[in-house]
């Protein structure tokens, strides 16, 4: 290429095989509730913005909430358990208020990730929160609060697990979200859930801190 | 005997207890006026790269080739902190300001290591940090500037860090996020925001060093109506990227700023068509108005996330027989510029690959890269290009010494990546690139012998002079060069700090530190001794490198510990 100042060093077109990648990395990914780039763009927003300033949209989930869809072309609906797959993917959800109808969509802190596995890997303390094999936790890393997006094979097994792209921690739904890779110094706090052959329910509130903690 | 001795000693305790606890406002702290940022002296670090022209060059000489290795560590300080400690520590007359990831300043006595005080923001519950990290403090008077993750720009009374103002820029629940360290001229305060994989449309601001209120807002993606705005399509320079996330330059005799800007956005340039001004360019403002003067693009249609953000060296520089006024930048996107400051604007005068692409086929006689389209991102198939995407050198800064002439560039060689590009929606809340993140690699170069390379280039010739090869790390950390014929930089997954000949890239000196070192080396002195400093906290975009290489590189460091230090070194005496 450029010629005067060709150094050491050339541009040379080589198809170098490469290998089809699997990392993660430099990347990052996303949920918070708004995102518009400029106040130019602010004539754009969704009139969504209504809907989270309802009461109770920003309080954590409680016991009877039931979960909805939280992207997709069913947002919004109600989640049953035979609405997932077992083995996964898991999906995104919020949690609704059943009296008020209003859901928890005010906080990014309240996503939740919810997926469905064989009752037989769980361990005990997994178990006794899930409903029918599902199982759901906080969606925010507690790492440094990025969203948990990926479900892919765990860096140091063949287990799919949750993975945020962000900084790479890894998280094993089966044993209560513990980290299995990664920077994140605890697990996902989990939400325990129950079903009556219905929608899933809450059972009780986050078990621990959502999203990430300052050093002091 | 012991009740006695126990009464004495826990009266020792108790006195050093209290001279810790006393330690507090800085006493004599001097003021930091303009003529002292032209001209800083030899002995302080105030700046970014310690002067405004961004050389990242220390005149001290008392450490050099001769007594480098008898350098060790005088006293250390543990930030507390985990995560990217980039910042270099800040020097004024005896007094050290660190900044650490969360939004954290300490201060501390530079020769004895005691703290002052010690600063911590409190970040709102739901901030997301992408890029959990902080490059440093801005001064001015008797204060200080610090631009956080939650995108405020706070000024603290340097000699109690009690907040004096804070002023939010932008909302960072839109993804807008600060990381720089602040340029101060003149009593303005400049910062650029982050937020390149959000959608954002970026901008750069100054503020009024005393008070806080906005002064001029200059965005780096042109509105309707203003020239290169017809380099965009539709409504994409709305949410076009161009971030501005690293401190500029300033040449103080053409009163110029000169700022780096990032990525255009989303990644694929098939999804936002055109040159995409002003992103991955080098902007000449003036600091007064805010008012662009020129500007010099590196490369069009931005598809690789090629963030040009690290601001140009100003470099009096003797090539073709005459004197340039050069801006120096080695490019993310594996370009070593040479341009030239004109007061008709930035012209082009050089280029050439510092690290092996496959991406470039040729540079036009205006400087404008002419792309392989195998090898550009699209959308709806997988494209794999050289180097990846944290390019040739990433944000880390290169280093020039006065006098070798050389300019030290940490590069990474042998790195290629790929993406599948996505025509995606930008949907309030999410992240934005235009890809799957997993699906984004990081793939070493068949047959590679090694990645980081610390590259010492004549700019004159744009002959490579000397270079060390890193066979089993990356580099990723800046460089600083001394007037004792020392180039220092960490940045490997060894954890170590080393010092090398500035003539002959000789390794004259390695110190095994608490964990690797992503942050910038200084030279500062204290009462007629030099010291070195640096902070050891590895993080963020050196961390994902070493994830993303763990299982492809046999033998690669797999434990690189977190946690941030401040190490302070002198010569043994």
């Amino acid at each position: 290429m450029c010629k005067s100042d060709q150094a050491t060093t050339s541009i040379t077109r080589t198809d170098a095989e490469l290998v089809t990648a699997m990392c993660q990395d430099p990347t990052r990914r996303a949920l918070i509730l708004t995102a518009l780039a400029t106040g130019a763009c602010l004539a754009s927003v969704r009139p969504s913005i209504a809907q989270e300033d309802l009461p109770g949209s920003n309080e954590r989930p409680q016991k009877g909430d039931v979960l909805v869809f939280a992207e997709g072309d069913r947002a919004g609906e109600v989640i049953k358990p035979q609405d997932l797959q077992t083995g996964g993917p898991p999906v995104r959800a919020w949690p609704r208020d059943p009296k008020t109808s209003v859901v928890r969509k005010g906080s990014r802190l309240n996503e939740i990730l919810v997926v469905k596995l064989e009752p037989a890997e769980l361990d005990e303390e997994t178990r006794s929160r899930a409903a029918g094999g599902v199982v759901a936790y906080s969606a925010i890393c507690v790492h440094t609060g990025c969203p948990v997006t990926a479900w892919v094979k765990a860096a140091g097994g063949d287990k799919d697990v949750f993975k945020c792209v962000c900084h790479n921690s890894e998280f094993d739904p089966r044993q209560s979200a513990q980290v299995v890779f990664g920077p994140a110094p605890r697990r996902l706090p989990a939400l325990p859930l129950a079903t009556d052959a219905g929608p899933l329910t809450v059972a009780a509130a986050f078990i621990g801190k959502v999203g990430a903690q300052q050093s002091r | 005997m012991v009740l006695k001795q126990w009464l004495l000693s826990g009266l020792l305790a108790s006195t050093c207890l209290v001279s810790i606890a006393a330690a507090g406002p800085i006493e004599n702290y001097s003021p930091v006026t303009t003529e002292r940022l032209k001209n800083p002296e030899p002995g302080n670090w105030m700046h970014y790269r310690r002067t405004y022209d961004g050389q990242g060059y220390s005149t001290l000489d008392q450490i050099n080739t001769s007594n480098v290795k008898n350098l060790v560590p005088v006293w250390t300080f543990s930030t507390g902190v985990v995560e990217g400690h980039q910042a270099p520590p800040i020097i004024n007359n005896g007094v050290m300001f660190v900044s650490t990831p969360e939004g954290q300043v300490i201060a501390l006595n530079a020769k004895t290591g005691d703290e002052y005080w010690r600063y911590k923001r409190q970040l709102p519950e739901d901030l997301f940090q992408l890029h959990p990290t902080n490059r440093g403090v801005g001064l001015w008077e008797d204060k200080l500037y610090l631009a956080t993750t939650d995108d405020h720009l706070v000024a603290l009374d340097a000699k109690t860090g009690k907040v004096v103002w804070d002023t939010k820029v932008q909302d960072y629940k839109k993804g807008q996020y600060l990381t720089l360290m602040p340029l101060v001229v003149d009593g303005k305060v400049i910062v650029g925001g982050s937020g390149g994989e959000f959608g954002i449309r970026g901008y750069i601001v100054a503020y009024d060093a005393n008070t806080g209120k906005e002064l001029w807002r200059t965005f780096t993606i042109p509105g309707p109506g203003e020239p290169g705005h017809d380099t965009w399509s539709g409504d994409d320079w709305k949410t076009g990227g161009a971030p501005a996330w690293m401190t500029g330059t300033y040449d103080v005799d053409a009163r110029t700023v000169y700022w780096g800007t990032g990525n255009a956005a989303p990644w694929p340039g098939e999804t936002h068509p055109g040159d995409n001004l002003y992103s991955t360019s080098v902007l000449a403002l003036d600091p007064d108005s805010g008012k662009m003067k020129s500007y010099f693009q590196y490369h069009q249609n931005d598809s690789w996330d090629w963030d040009e953000v690290d601001a140009p060296m100003l470099i009096d520089l003797q090539r073709d027989g005459r004197t340039i006024k050069s801006l120096i930048h080695p490019g993310r996107n594996a370009i070593f510029w040479v341009l030239e400051r004109k007061p008709e604007g930035i012209k082009y005068v050089a280029g050439w690959p510092f690290v092996y692409t496959n991406v470039w086929k040729s540079i036009d006689a205006n400087g404008k890269p002419i792309a392989d389209p195998a090898h550009k991102p699209g959308v709806g198939k997988r494209v794999e290009f050289c180097p990846s995407l944290w390019g040739g050198k990433d944000w880390p800064s290169a280093a020039y010494s006065q006098k070798t002439g050389l300019v030290y560039v940490p590069a990474n060689e042998n790195f290629c990546g790929g993406f599948t590009g996505e025509k995606l929606p930008l949907v309030p809340g999410k992240l934005w690139l235009g890809t799957k993140p997993e699906d984004i690699g990081l793939t070493p170069r068949p047959g590679a012998t090694h990645f980081g390379e610390l590259q010492a280039w004549d700019p004159a010739t744009g002959k490579k002079v000397w270079s060390h090869n890193f066979p089993k790390s990356q580099l990723f950390g800046s460089v600083t060069a001394t007037a004792g014929d020392l180039i220092f930089v960490g940045g490997t997954n060894d954890r170590m700090f080393r010092a090398f000949h500035a003539k002959t890239g000789e390794l004259l000196w390695e110190q095994k530190t608490n964990s690797g070192i992503v942050g910038m080396p200084i030279a500062y002195e204290v009462d007629g001794t030099q010291y070195i400093a640096v902070q050891s906290g590895w993080g963020v975009d050196a961390q994902r490198i070493q994830d993303a290489l763990v299982g492809k590189v046999p033998g690669l460091e797999n434990n690189v510990p977190q946690g941030g230090v401040v190490w302070v070194f002198a010569v043994k005496k």
